[in-house]
């Protein structure tokens, strides 16, 4: 039994918390855009960490359940409907066989979870069950969620209400400031092109998907065009020719041979991840001791935030 | 041997500035040690032409306690130790029904189709990096002779199997997808199945040979001329 897919918007992909050690065979990560939001979705269900949830990019998209559950909805401001009723989003919700789920189109930011309880159930690929369209790996048959399709969960009669208070839900905004971490091909970019990097400010341009968002502003030269192809991390900046950035994301490619700056934090490329075209970007250098001591303050502070429980 | 801050947990080792099949002997046995040195604190590698990122576990450890194992780890490896890799043999049915740029390179090159054959399939390549796709292996080194250019306008289909040549570089396409290498034969032989185990063939490092098959063979193992 079921959550039947009525209308999957703009882009709703099944997602874990991505595949790890891959790399080798040429297969990307995929995962949440944005992990914050997705690991409060489960925290929200009392569910495990990394269960699979729908992320829902710009929404637009209606569900409905074939079986009793429990679901939550976190990240982006997307008006949520169940049964045509209004609903607040980071809380969770009970859900009977035959009720209706409606997400409007994102207000603030872009990425939405949407988790029911225990996850759904879905055969993983290489350790993950992480869509990425691009390899056909993941998900239902490595595609994107068509109407139609039906994601099998197991029914839950009882869960605890949780909900996360609105004083401490990530508060999306049309801007955000990326620290780098300054490295691969970094030497190569002279220090006025690195000033001018960090410097001024970039926007979102139409071009921003999983595999990375390209930005526009000044030009950022380097003083080399290409590389022999070389292994891409998580949020490498990569300046093509054009010299406009590009920041990768979880669905890169592997390998390429453009020059590259740094790497954003992690941290901060969930918030970039939220951003939409015409958003405005600013970098920030950060070396390695402090982006190390960011991840762990993170780590540390994650799932410590206090859930406040109502009645159903 | 070079290290470079990559990211908040990656460390990208530079082994080489070019291309040869000493150094991506270097980067596959460099590749074995640093997973023996790391154990589990290792999340990733990707071994390339010339270098190695190396992702690790933020939480399990750091820049610098990682690039204090590389180093020693390194350190241990014999200089100008070349092995040998793995051989792999592919099969490979040259023709014009499933090359369809052959006989251009061919006429490119000033000889002829036969000569490119036996030139391609006369050469042993080393798998320098996997990328662009799922199994997509890169093997060099092409022999100038037969070495072409990418196609000014790329095919939005390339079929499954392709065996193609860019530059110094020959691949056989795991996927059907789109494509701007010369293609001069098709391989049945699946570079990449996720139900397989291994899912690819080979990996980075190894040594791989082209054997030319009939049309009958080709078939008779599997390939597919749709």
């Amino acid at each position: 039994m079921s959550l039947e897919v009525i209308a999957p918007g703009a882009l709703a992909l099944l997602q874990d918390r991505g595949r790890f050690g891959m790399h080798r065979i040429g297969l990307t990560n995929g995962g949440p855009l944005d992990p914050e939001a997705f690991n409060a979705c489960n925290r929200l269900l009392g569910n495990r960490s990394g269960c699979t949830a729908i992320e829902i990019s710009f929404g637009g998209s209606h569900f409905r359940a074939t079986l009793e559950t429990f679901f939550c909805v976190t990240g982006a401001g997307m008006p949520l409907a169940v049964n045509g009723v209004e609903k607040p989003l980071w809380a969770v919700h009970p859900l009977a066989a035959g009720d209706t789920i409606a997400l409007g189109f994102a207000e603030r930011g872009c990425r939405s979870y949407l988790g029911v309880a225990d996850g759904f159930d879905i055969e993983p690929t290489f350790g993950s069950t992480a869509t990425v369209v691009r390899e056909s790996i993941g998900g239902l048959g490595g595609d994107k969620l068509q109407a139609g399709d039906l994601l099998p969960f197991k029914k839950v009669s009882e869960r605890r209400c949780f909900y996360l208070p609105p004083e401490q839900q990530p508060r999306y905004q049309d801007r955000a400031t990326l620290r780098v971490i300054p490295g691969y091909q970094q030497a190569h970019f002279s220090r006025l092109q690195q000033r001018r990097f960090f410097s001024h400010a970039f926007t979102v341009s139409e071009r921003c998907d999983r595999m990375g968002y390209r930005l526009e502003g000044p030009a950022i030269t380097c003083d080399i065009d290409g590389i022999l192809s070389e292994g891409i991390c998580f949020g490498a900046v990569q300046i093509p020719a054009d010299g406009q950035p590009i920041v990768l994301l979880n669905d890169r490619q592997t390998i390429g041979g453009y020059p590259k700056i740094g790497a954003v934090l992690s941290l901060d490329a969930a918030r970039l991840a939220q951003l939409r075209p015409g958003d405005t970007v600013h970098f920030a250098p950060i070396n390695q001791h402090a982006a190390h001591n960011a991840l762990h303050l993170a780590h540390a502070m994650s799932g410590r935030s206090r859930l406040l429980e109502r009645s159903p | 041997m070079e290290l470079h801050a990559a990211g908040e947990n990656a460390l990208i080792l530079y082994l080489g500035h070019d291309t040869s099949p000493a150094i991506a002997a270097r980067v596959q046995a460099a590749g074995t040690a640093i997973e023996a040195a790391l154990g589990s604190d290792l999340i990733d590698l990707v071994p390339s032409y010339a270098s190695i990122l190396v992702i690790y576990d933020p939480l399990k450890t750091d820049h610098l306690d990682v690039g204090r194992r590389l180093r020693a780890a390194l350190a241990g490896l014999p200089p100008g130790v070349d092995l040998e890799g793995r051989s792999v043999i592919l099969p490979v049915y040259y023709s014009a029904e499933t090359g369809a740029d052959l006989e251009a390179l061919a006429a490119r090159a000033g000889i002829s189709i036969e000569e490119v054959i036996s030139i391609h399939s006369g050469t042993e390549y080393r798998v320098y990096a996997i990328g662009f796709a799922p199994g997509f292996a890169y093997l060099g080194q092409v022999d100038e002779r037969i070495a072409a250019p990418r196609l000014a306008t790329p095919r939005l289909k390339v079929p499954r199997g392709a065996v193609a040549i860019a530059d110094r570089q020959t691949a056989v396409y795991p996927a059907v997808s789109p494509g701007g290498w010369n293609l001069i034969g098709r391989c049945p032989t699946r570079m990449f199945d996720p139900h397989a185990t291994p899912p690819m063939p080979v990996a980075v490092g190894d040594r791989v040979r082209f054997e030319p098959v009939s049309r009958a063979r080709f078939l008779a193992l599997g390939g597919e001329l749709a």
